[in-house]
């Protein structure tokens, strides 16, 4: 059963990249990867990782793409232009990908895994309160340097986004067309 | 009075500081008189200090005042601090008393000197550099006044130096002293390494801790460095052109004190040298003893055809610092002292008195060209100010100044007789007691060189006194040359006293005088050695000098005063080949031209022309190139497209796995060989990726300009 | 058949390569500095992926305490990115990210 499932949510991931990939559109390119991420939740629930298939729920699927469709919506549905100009860049990167397919899909099979089975493992494995605590003992500091990454962030998000931070062209243009 | 020392040096300071920035606001005649004041000053303050340390009695051994620290790096340490003591209060005295006198003349001398205010300025500042050599209480010290003497030297020296001689003779000066201040740094080093102190109380305090040999280089270091700065052979070629400077500088800085800076270093290092040896038997005091009298001899050689007034006394003064070198060489070093005290006066008084000669042929030659009163004449620049080629230094120009210079004339038959050695003069006794000592030292051969060039140096000078005065003018400016002012001649004056009696007065009784008891304390036991061999009875040696003195001026008088030439033309005396070696100086200079500075000269247009072009500049320009045409190459790289540059970092990543791939350890390889040909076939596709991305990167800018205009149409 | 029915951690391994391969192509082929930017994010997903499959191999919660810093630190350059992205198409007019090529040798 839960091999069905993952050969058919392995399909709807791939099928999902690959139609942000080489959609027309960006809000479906957006909405692809909600679905992507979703499947990919999934997978977490399967790997005994509830709270990090929660959070990417929550924080991935809601959040971060939310805001990705919000700025789509302040800039258009602008898919930008969709020929190349840069000679042997499609070509090349489409070989070079498939490359890394082909370099990387052989080296996981890595002989000294165990293998999944759902059904091995405890439930206790992986329960929130277990990983809250791993985060807040061992990790403690790397959660405070994260805080104040987050902090920054924040920070430059409001700089960048304040009007007259910086000159636009099209200002630009403008003060030119004063001058003459 | 002590504990004030360092006002001594800080009045000639004062008056350069106030020269300097408040000078225009004075006339030049005050900025004068205020820097001869300050010196004056100086000088009482001295005299007052040597009577406070005589009351002291024989007790006092030196007090060091400092100041305070002057520089520390790690656990080298040096203060700023003044030792006082007999030598150099001594030295002190003559440089401010003497410089005093001097001051005063120049006044006179330099009255009509439009660069006045900057003459003053160098000379305040040289007495205070000087004061600072013979002053400070360790190496440094002493060589910060030993390079500030050298600056002034040069700065005096080309103090005319819109005259290109003048300049160059000021170059010359300062080049030839500076390989011997290399020495002398040099020798500074070795002393921190030996002693780790450069204090003079540390050093001597510590000398039996320390090899021979090694205060036999350090004091062989100090010598080279003393012949540069006292024009010793074989560096004294730079005193004779020294001339070039005005002759109150002359007096003052190259005879009476800047050049006897490396008798007081090495008097000063008596500790050291006594103990130093150079090579097996030979101590450094026989290299100073021998090269002292042989530069004695060699100038003395010199001095007998010059024909320059000057230029005799130049090579007087080379020759008569030969003699004090012969003195510390013997180890008679009180006596090299005296030598120099006395030798201060009256080489002063001579260049002095020429200077007034010079003067006084100057206004002669004004009145008869301008045919106007001298007096009304401000355009007195003296020696080399002239566009004619009237000479008023050339001695066949002269004759006859008797008559109308007679104070000049007295004060310079003064000095000529203490410079010849006449009996009772001071020179007889300080000469004397230096070639008696080295005679009793056994130095049998160097006494003979002294008493020999004692004879010639009496017969220079008074064939320069009877070229000078006697007879009848031989030109036109003699006729009309008139005493100089009483500001210049009552230094002469002065200058005449001490010169005819400072020998009675501080020599007698012989060896035993005030002067020898004032300094006794300090050196006592230094120096000087019983040689072997028969010893000359002190009456003896007295006898022979005063004989050879008084030979050698008859000689002079029989061949230059009892029928002096009458004409210019028969002043110029015809000689055979020794004559025009001596004339000639023996060619040193144009030796040295030819052995050091032509292939110097030849090397640097090699350097310029060749080296300096094709190597350097070519090694310059080829780096810079290669890394034009290298960034050039490169720049193509950037293209300014991200995913260019994505496509880049993806093939790197394929390079870096490739290398991975033939560095890990052997169990991982022997995994990844199981992999097989997909993986190895990977890495080779993608480096061929890279070439091709390399390829399409590197291709003319315009194709991407070109493809990167529809952009802009289609946003 | 076996491959097919029992899905091991190197399933996991496998599909996480797939998907940051694609991630890659999208960004080294889009123009579009939003599609650019979730290829970014869709390569990041891949690699969590292939964390959690860890953690669960290794029985080791470690990984997961990864992907939960990879997530926050997601977050953050999401925030400044699309502020970055505004900014660019304010001045520009435009999302395409090969008009900022000025920045060229």
């Amino acid at each position: 059963m839960s091999a069905l499932i993952f050969w058919l949510l392995s399909i709807v991931a791939i099928g999902a990249a690959l139609v942000l990939i080489f959609g027309r559109n960006t809000v479906h390119g957006v909405l692809a990867m909600v679905v992507n991420f979703a499947v990919v939740a999934v997978f977490y629930l399967m790997l005994q990782a509830p709270f990090i298939a929660a959070v990417q729920v929550i924080v991935y699927a809601g959040a971060i793409l939310v805001l990705f469709l919000f700025v789509v919506m302040l800039m258009g549905n602008d898919p930008g232009p969709l020929w190349e100009h840069l000679a042997v860049q499609r070509p090349a990167a489409i070989l070079l990908v498939l490359l890394l397919i082909v370099a990387l899909v052989p080296m996981m099979d890595v002989r000294n895994l165990t293998g999944v089975t759902a059904t091995l493992i405890g439930p206790e494995f992986s329960d929130p309160a277990s990983l809250a605590r791993l985060l807040y003992s061992e990790y403690i500091l790397p959660v405070e340097v994260t805080a104040l990454l987050l902090l920054a962030a924040t920070v430059g998000a409001v700089v960048l986004g304040r009007r007259g931070a910086y000159r636009t062209k099209r200002e630009e243009v403008l003060d030119l067309d004063e001058v003459v | 009075m002590i504990d004030l020392i360092w006002l001594i040096p800080l009045l000639p300071l004062l008056g350069v500081v106030i020269n300097t920035f408040f000078g225009r606001f004075l006339s030049g005649k005050a900025s004068a008189w205020l820097a001869t004041l300050l010196v004056g000053i100086a000088a009482a303050l001295t005299l007052v200090t040597i009577f406070q340390v005589r009351g002291l009695g024989e007790e006092f051994g030196g007090e060091t005042v400092t100041l305070y620290r002057w520089m520390t790096a790690g656990d080298f340490s040096v203060t700023l601090s003044f030792l006082v003591d007999q030598l150099s209060l001594l030295m002190t005295m003559v440089i401010t008393g003497v410089g005093f006198l001097i001051h005063m003349y120049s006044i006179g001398y330099m009255a009509h000197d439009p660069g006045i205010r900057r003459y003053f300025i160098y000379l305040n500042l040289f007495v205070f550099a000087m004061l600072m050599l013979v002053l400070g209480d360790n190496y440094l010290l002493m060589f910060l006044g030993w390079e500030g003497v050298g600056l002034c030297s040069y700065l005096l020296i080309s103090f005319w130096f819109s005259d290109t001689v003048n300049a160059d003779a000021g170059k010359k000066a300062f080049i030839v002293n500076r390989i011997g201040d290399f020495a002398v740094l040099l020798g500074i080093f070795l002393t921190w390494t030996t002693f780790g102190s450069l204090a003079y109380a540390d050093i001597f305090g510590s000398i039996e801790a320390v090899s021979a040999g090694v205060l036999g280089l350090i004091t062989f270091l100090f010598f080279v460095g003393c012949t540069g700065k006292s024009a010793q052979i074989p560096l004294y070629v730079w005193l004779p052109d020294a001339m070039a400077g005005p002759t109150p500088v002359s007096a003052l800085i190259h005879a009476a004190t800047m050049v006897t800076a490396g008798v007081y270093l090495l008097v000063r290092s008596a500790p050291m040298l006594d103990e130093a040896i150079l090579i097996s038997n030979f101590l450094t005091r026989d290299l100073v003893a021998w090269i002292g009298v042989l530069t004695a001899l060699f100038a003395a050689t010199i001095a007998l055809t010059q024909t320059d007034i000057k230029r005799v006394l130049a090579y007087s003064t080379v020759s008569q610092l030969g003699y004090m070198f012969l003195g510390v060489g013997t180890g008679a070093y009180i006596a090299a002292i005296f030598h120099l005290f006395t030798h201060a006066f009256f080489k002063a008084l001579l260049f002095l008195g020429s200077g007034s000669v010079m003067h006084g042929m100057e206004h002669g030659h004004h009145a008869i060209s301008h045919g106007q009163p001298a007096e009304a004449d401000d355009h007195a620049t003296d020696e080399h100010g002239h566009a004619d080629s009237f000479d008023v230094q050339d001695m066949r120009n002269m004759g006859g100044l008797w008559q109308k210079m007679p104070a000049t004339a007295w004060t310079f038959l003064i000095g000529g007789l203490a410079l010849a050695g006449f009996p009772l003069t001071s020179g007889f006794f300080s000469k004397d007691e230096i070639l008696t000592l080295t005679q009793h030292g056994g130095y049998n051969l160097l006494y003979v060189i002294g008493i020999v060039t004692a004879f010639m140096t009496a017969f220079y000078t008074f064939r320069q006194f009877f070229m000078v005065f006697w007879g009848k003018p031989r030109t036109e400016a003699a006729a009309h040359a008139h005493e100089s002012p009483s500001v210049m001649t009552v230094p002469l004056m002065i200058l005449a006293a001490f010169a005819l009696l400072a020998g009675l007065i501080f020599g007698l009784p012989l060896e035993d005088g005030v002067f020898h008891h004032w300094l006794e304390p300090l050196l006592y036991g230094l120096g000087h050695h019983e040689g072997e061999g028969y010893h000359l009875p002190i009456m003896a040696s007295l006898a022979i000098s005063s004989i050879v003195a008084i030979a050698g001026i008859a000689l002079a008088y029989l061949r230059y005063g009892r029928r002096p030439a009458e004409t210019v033309g028969e002043a110029t005396a015809k000689g055979g080949l020794l004559h025009a070696l001596s004339y000639n100086k023996w060619y040193v200079d144009e030796i040295y031209h030819a052995l050091i500075v032509r292939p110097y000269e030849l090397l640097a247009a090699f350097s310029a022309r060749f080296f300096d072009r094709f190597v350097i500049d070519g090694a310059v320009n080829g780096v810079a190139k290669l890394l034009s045409v290298g960034g050039g190459g490169l720049g193509r790289l950037q293209s300014g497209f991200v995913r260019s540059y994505a496509l880049g970092i993806v093939s790197g990543l394929f390079i870096i796995g490739f290398v991975m791939f033939l560095t890990i350890p052997n169990e991982l390889r022997n995994y990844f060989s199981q992999l097989g040909t997909p993986a190895i076939l990977t890495f080779v596709v993608g480096l061929g990726l890279l070439a091709l991305i390399l390829w399409t990167t590197l291709r003319p800018r315009k194709t991407v300009e070109a493809a990167a205009d529809p952009i802009t149409h289609t946003s | 058949m076996e491959a097919l029915t029992t899905i091991t951690t190197t399933h996991y391994l496998i599909l996480s390569a797939i998907l940051f391969s694609l991630g890659v192509l999208g960004v080294l082929m889009r123009r579009s500095a939003i599609i650019a930017f979730l290829s970014i994010e869709l390569m990041l997903n891949a690699v969590n992926l292939s964390f959690v499959a860890l953690a669960r191999d290794l029985v080791s919660l470690d990984g997961q305490v990864v992907v939960f810093f990879v997530m926050t630190v997601a977050a953050a350059e999401v925030a400044v990115g699309l502020a970055l992205i505004v900014a660019f198409y304010r001045s520009l007019g435009t999302t395409d990210i090969d008009e900022a090529h000025e920045l060229y040798g």
